[in-house]
């Protein structure tokens, strides 16, 4: 029970362990857990962060569909109102077109309506000359009267 | 029970369980068991901090980790609370001080023959396994806070600083003799009700349990009593010895804060 030398012993082996404790042992497990701190603070930095990005990625995709869906819309006017131009145009187009052959078609029927009474011309004064002919067969120098007779043709 | 030499009266038994394994005489007597068990139960402190320490990692904490950071925390907490200063030394300290005085103090949980009789095997006659009942060990704990104490009364408050606090306080520097006898004494008190309160729970406990082990030879009757006894005394202890180990530290923290602090 005598105090003595075994309490120097004990007071030196304190202050080792305690150093020793300073030295290798608070500091590594305080880093650690200074760090886990950290990290977990920086993670639900992070997870709200990202929650706000969402939240502004969400508005702008909205706007986005919007903006496409007004784009669209306009497509199909402009495609309505070039179809409606492009039929209007054909329209007229073949009335024009049907008009020309029409007119066409007249000119030659005027034409051939021309040629066939001046073959009808040619033809009754031929026979009005044969006609003729055989009425004065003797009395008439086809020759001496043929001036005569190519203006009654004429007049035909 | 001890019976090896025939008929041992219960007073031999106690006197025998109390003595300590020493080499040497007078102011040269070493406790060798003393000495032994501390060191070993700061080695066992050491290392399983020191493997937590080693492996310590930011990420997920295994249970070796959680276990030592809860330690490491609750000290933190307990040496924040208190002291307000910026030291290195004092929270290690503090976990050094609670983790050994309760390491020592659990010892008084071994069963007080289990040891002795195993060291008898070993031709070791005397032993005493829990070391905060010796003196030498409780008092090399406070001397050394009372160091610090001084120490750290002379650095932050300079030689001048603390010998005017040491003659002036509290009455006044015309009642100085006074002064200076109420704070040496005050000083004073501090290692040695630090330490005599953790010997003196301790050795009485000690003594419970040497009590409960005498009774167990004491029959039919009174023996399982003493079982029961022992279980419930060993409970009771359990508390006791933790709350030792804490008031070591949380007056270690409280005199070494002071030593920091000017008075008012």
């Amino acid at each position: 029970m005598n105090i003595g030398i075994t309490l120097i012993g004990q007071m030196l082996s304190f202050a080792l362990f305690v150093w020793l404790t300073m030295k290798f042992i608070w500091p590594p497990l305080m880093r650690a857990m200074e760090r886990r701190r950290q990290t977990i603070a920086d993670g639900l930095a992070a997870a709200e962060r990202s929650k706000l990005d969402l939240e502004l990625a969400q508005k702008k995709a909205g706007e986005l569909l919007h903006e496409a869906r007004e784009q669209a819309a306009d497509v199909l006017m402009e495609a309505a109102k070039r179809a409606s131009g492009i039929m209007d145009e054909a329209k007229s187009q073949a009335r024009a077109e049907g008009e020309r052959q029409f007119l066409a078609t007249r000119a030659e029927i005027d034409l051939e309506a021309n040629r066939a009474r001046e073959h009808l011309r040619t033809a009754v004064a031929e026979l009005a000359v044969a006609g003729a002919t055989r009425i004065l067969e003797k009395e008439i120098d086809r020759n001496a009267h043929a001036k005569l007779l190519d203006s009654v043709v004429a007049k035909l | 029970m001890n019976t090896s030499t025939g008929a041992v009266t219960s007073t031999d038994y106690i006197i025998h369980h109390l003595t300590n394994l020493t080499q040497g005489e007078g102011i040269w007597q070493i406790n060798i068991d003393t000495l032994f068990f501390s060191l070993i139960l700061g080695g066992v402190f050491l290392a399983i901090m020191g493997f937590a320490a080693h492996r310590a990692s930011s990420g997920v904490p295994g249970g070796l980790q959680n276990f030592a950071e809860i330690l490491v925390e609750f000290v933190d907490k307990q040496v924040k609370d208190t002291f307000h200063g910026r030291n290195p030394v004092i929270a290690p300290l503090a976990l050094t001080v609670f983790c050994w005085v309760f390491l020592w103090n659990l010892m008084d949980l071994v069963p007080v023959d289990l040891l002795p009789e195993f060291g008898k095997l070993l031709g070791v006659h005397y032993m005493r396994v829990v070391p905060s009942t010796d003196l030498n060990a409780t008092f090399g704990l406070s001397l050394t806070v009372f160091l610090l104490i001084i120490f750290y009364s002379f650095k932050v408050k300079g030689p001048v600083g603390y010998a005017k606090e040491l003659l002036t306080h509290p009455f006044g520097p015309y009642l100085f003799p006074a002064n200076l006898l109420l704070n040496v004494v005050e000083l004073v008190a501090k290692p040695i009700s630090l330490a005599l309160r953790l010997f003196g729970n301790l050795y009485a406990g000690e003594m419970i349990f040497i009590l409960i082990a005498l009774m167990y030879g004491a029959g039919w009757l009174l023996g399982p009593f003493a079982g029961v006894l022992q279980l419930g005394w060993a409970i009771f202890h359990l508390l006791v010895i933790t709350l030792q180990a804490f008031i070591f530290m949380v007056l270690t923290i409280v005199y070494l804060s002071m030593a920091h602090e000017e008075s008012h």
